[in-house]
């Protein structure tokens, strides 16, 4: 579930840059360079270690998708695209994707691109693996992201075995060129292309992919060493790799924890380099404990309560009943006290840091106000039973906020409002699926790709997988299908911004913070920088000598 | 003897096939589905779904879920890990020699501490050493395992420097030994107690007086005719802590990064991974059935009035 990895090679290319002034290649080892003294000397070669716990599934790209095993397998494999911190485009193994009708995708290769294992990075590598991917005969988790592409249905159906192999909508043209045509015009799909689900595969993967898994081949900046289970996963610098985020350091040294606390006294110690999160018991001291080594950045996630729609309470709602609620939140006051300034009020349904993000679309309706929230309510017809619930998983520290956000509701309305806790994140999607979700449910989303379309289509679409809460709005569904049909990148983003003004209107969900690392890294590396996801970026850390 | 032992081997049968097919029946009465949470948050694609759960036999009735769990498990096959695909056998093969390192540790320290403590208690019952030791057991039974642990970390680790706050992915048997006290804590109080009183009751009895009576050496006295009666109780609980070490490690594990039983178990649990958490659970029941037989044979050793036929 963990997506793009955004604006990793950027950040690269700025520490390229600041390496070349300051010290003139960091490889050779000049001392003799004056200006070095401020930045200190750095290792080409030299590894760092960085917190993960044990990734649940093998290490195939198409069947990852909890961030520890995606973070592995995101150093191991490169896609066609990356983005910029911006949102926008970037060419890594592609040499160029276009298209004249957002229907047909022409795909050229750049050349001497190679995998690990020393073969070629051919049309051929990209086509079979993503053929293989679909396949339902293969059971990948992820197979579902190229639903897009025609001839999907004949080798993912409903029900049986698939009819074919192979995809329609991809075609070999010659060694380094290929074409993917979709079964829809989808003006963002390049955008998709930079997940890892779009990764290719080489020729020893289908001998035994089971055993490709253990020991991934990629064609990414990184080259599997081993993973000795539940202990550590070892990568190290692919002397060939030719794309614009070669590694900055030797390699890295996945080190497993099982929980954040542990890892933090590891950092302070020494006996790890780089954390992806400060676990709630630290966050007070953290600051203190790492000085200009604590990282605390936005990320592009968003956090909500969605009403489950299909209950009576919600069924016809009135949107001003939940708007008030809205308004009943104190978000302020709650993500700094109880959340201790790890998240940032949310003023619109699309995250911070994606292309298409608005700043406060919400306008009022996102601000504390008790007597408006009052008001609103009174005019929608009140909360039906004016009690609410709000359903979370015990297991994800959810606890405090929930019962800040009941206690903000209840004391400015009056509505009476209770957590609703599920033993674990298992029991809670459960109760999703079965629609059983008594009132309210947590909703929480991770940028998949930086377009807008990921935070409203994904999530609010009727027929959307990510839409578990059972809202449908023929006005949404009509400007979502609006914005699909848009002639340009640019004018699909657009009409995406207009709907989501409109989802104001119509709250499916009531948002309320946006996501950000907390997270720090020890004295001995630099250049330590996260993600749109919220993961390091591996390549341009620096290691000191 | 040998009837004995072969009886109480025939008996473990069913209790093997008892404690496997209610761990199988608890995991499936859980809630949440493995296979759908793969998935995450977003949502999973119904027919993947499907066909994962086909190929794993998910679809099948619980019991014939069971039956072939179990067949498989007469041919030594534990079954595969649904998430990661991997044998399970590994997984335990991965869990169970860093578990048995740090229990065996703790194993040790509890019995040396634990029972030289209670000696000493037994023999000056009522005076200054034996109220030490009743205070210092006191605290060790009421200071939760984790206050304890976060207390040595911060003492040996971060102020003394001693030693590093965490055990490393090797879990070598140096690093082992700070999990293994505070491990250790808890049962070393049981130990000392149980002890103390019996030692304290046996020097009162008339074997002793007669012994003494008889003129024999003090050594003797103590170490053959005191001691021997006075294991009995201590014996059977040292028995069955060994399997309460192996399992019940769950809180030290976590507290030291220790990657062995007690995550895998408490893991297997919230990713509903049954195959797993049978397969461990299986052995940790062949492990207490094993102690307990041990436990029963050296209570003959102790005491011979105690005769098994």
């Amino acid at each position: 579930m963990r997506g793009a990895k955004s604006a990793k090679w950027v950040a690269g290319a700025i520490i390229v840059a600041l390496a070349a002034t300051a010290c003139g290649g960091s490889d050779s080892g000049s001392d003799d360079n004056g200006d070095k003294a401020s930045t200190g000397s750095f290792d080409p070669n030299g590894k760092f270690s960085v917190e993960v716990g044990e990734p649940q599934n093998p290490l195939q790209p198409a069947n990852t998708m909890e961030s520890n095993g995606s973070i592995v397998v995101g150093a191991l494999f490169q896609q066609l695209v990356d983005y910029d911190a911006a949102g926008k485009i970037v060419m890594v193994n592609a040499e160029s994707v276009d298209t004249t009708d957002n229907k047909t995708y022409t795909v050229k290769l750049k050349k001497d691109w190679k995998f690990h294992d020393g073969t070629p990075v051919t049309a051929e590598s990209y086509v079979k693996a993503w053929n293989w991917a679909a396949n339902i005969k293969n059971n990948q988790t992820n197979s579902f992201w190229f639903s897009d592409i025609a001839g999907f249905a004949d080798v993912h159906p409903e029900k049986g075995d698939p009819k074919k192999t192979e995809m329609s909508g991809l075609k070999v043209v010659d060694p380094t060129t290929f074409t993917i045509e979709l079964s829809t015009p989808i003006p963002y799909f390049i955008y998709k292309l930079g997940y890892e689900v779009f990764s290719p595969l080489p020729e020893s993967f289908y001998a035994d992919p089971a055993a490709a898994g253990e020991k991934p081949v990629g064609n990414g900046p990184y080259k599997f060493v081993s993973w000795d289970h539940k202990k550590s996963i070892e990568v190290t610098a692919f002397a060939d790799y030719t794309g614009p985020d070669k590694a900055k350091n030797g390699g890295v040294t996945f080190k497993n924890y099982t929980n954040l606390e542990t890892a933090y006294e590891d950092l302070k110690s020494g006996n790890v380099d780089v954390l992806r999160q400060i676990a709630p018991k630290d966050l007070p001291v953290y600051r203190d404990d790492l000085g200009d080594r604590a990282v605390d950045k936005a990320y592009s996630a968003v956090q909500s309560i969605v009403p489950a729609f299909y209950t009576k309470q919600w069924k016809d709602i009135d949107p001003r009943v939940l708007q008030g609620l809205s308004r009943a939140i104190d978000r302020d006051t709650i993500t700094k006290t109880v959340l201790q300034g790890t998240r940032e009020p949310a003023t619109g349904f699309v995250a911070k840091g994606v292309l298409g993000y608005q700043d406060n679309v919400g306008g009022d309706v996102f601000k504390y106000d008790p007597a408006a929230a009052k008001a609103l309510i009174k005019a929608g017809g009140g909360v039906p039973g004016n009690k609410i619930s709000i359903q979370f998983n015990a297991d994800g520290g959810h606890k405090e906020w929930v019962e800040a956000v009941c206690g903000s509701i209840t004391q400015a309305t009056g509505v009476a409002c209770t957590g609703d806790s599920k033993a674990d994140f298992q029991a809670d999607l459960d109760a999703r699926d079965a629609q059983e979700v008594k009132s309210m449910y947590r909703g929480g989303w991770v940028l998949d790709y930086p377009v807008n379309a990921n935070f409203i289509r994904d999530l609010y679409g009727t027929k959307s997988d990510g839409n578990t809460s059972g809202f449908s709005s023929a006005k949404i569904d009509g400007l979502i299908k609006g914005a699909d049909a848009a002639p340009s990148l640019d004018e699909s983003v657009k009409l995406y911004q207009d709907a989501e003004k409109e989802m104001v209107n119509e709250m499916p969900a009531i948002p309320l913070w946006y996501y950000k690392v907390n997270a720090g890294y020890s004295d001995k590396v630099s250049g330590v920088d996260y993600a749109q996801d919220g993961d390091p970026i591996l390549t341009s850390v620096q290691v000191k000598k | 003897m040998g009837r004995y032992v072969a009886r109480r081997l025939l008996q473990m049968i069913p209790v093997f096939i008892g404690t496997t097919l209610l761990i199988f029946l608890m995991v499936y009465a859980l809630p949440g589905d493995p296979v759908r949470a793969l998935f995450g948050d977003k949502g999973a694609d119904p027919a993947t779904v499907a066909r994962i759960r086909h190929d794993l036999g998910l679809d099948q009735p619980i019991l014939v879920q069971y039956w072939h769990y179990l067949t498989g498990l007469l041919q030594g096959d534990f079954g595969t890990q649904i998430a990661s695909q991997r044998p399970v056998t590994d997984v335990l093969g991965e869990a169970f020699p860093v578990t048995i390192r740090l229990a065996v540790l703790a194993f040790v320290i509890e019995l040396v501490f634990g029972i030289g403590l209670g000696i000493i208690a037994g023999m000056r019952a009522g005076r200054l050493a034996d109220s030490a030791v009743l205070v210092f057991t006191l605290l060790m039974i009421s200071v939760p395992v984790f206050v304890l642990g976060f207390i040595f970390k911060t003492v040996f680790a971060f102020q003394l420097g001693w030693t590093d706050p965490n055990v490393s992915g090797e879990a070598n048997w140096g690093e082992l030994v700070m999990p293994a006290v505070v491990l250790a804590g808890l049962s070393l109080a049981y130990v000392a107690r149980l002890t103390r009183t019996s030692i304290a009751e046996n020097l009162r009895a008339d074997y002793m007086r007669t012994a003494v009576a008889k003129g024999l050496p003090r050594r003797r006295v103590i170490g053959v005719h005191l001691m021997r009666n006075s294991m009995i109780p201590v014996v059977t609980f040292l028995g069955t802590d060994i399997g309460a070490l192996m399992g019940g490690a769950i809180i030290t594990e976590g507290l030291f990064n220790i990657h062995g039983v007690g995550g895998t178990i408490f893991e297997s649990i919230k990713r509903r991974e049954g195959t797993t958490l049978v397969g461990l659970v299986t052995v940790l029941v062949l492990v207490y059935l094993a102690t307990s037989l041990i436990v029963d044979l050296l209570y003959a050793v102790l005491d011979p009035r105690i005769r098994y036929a």
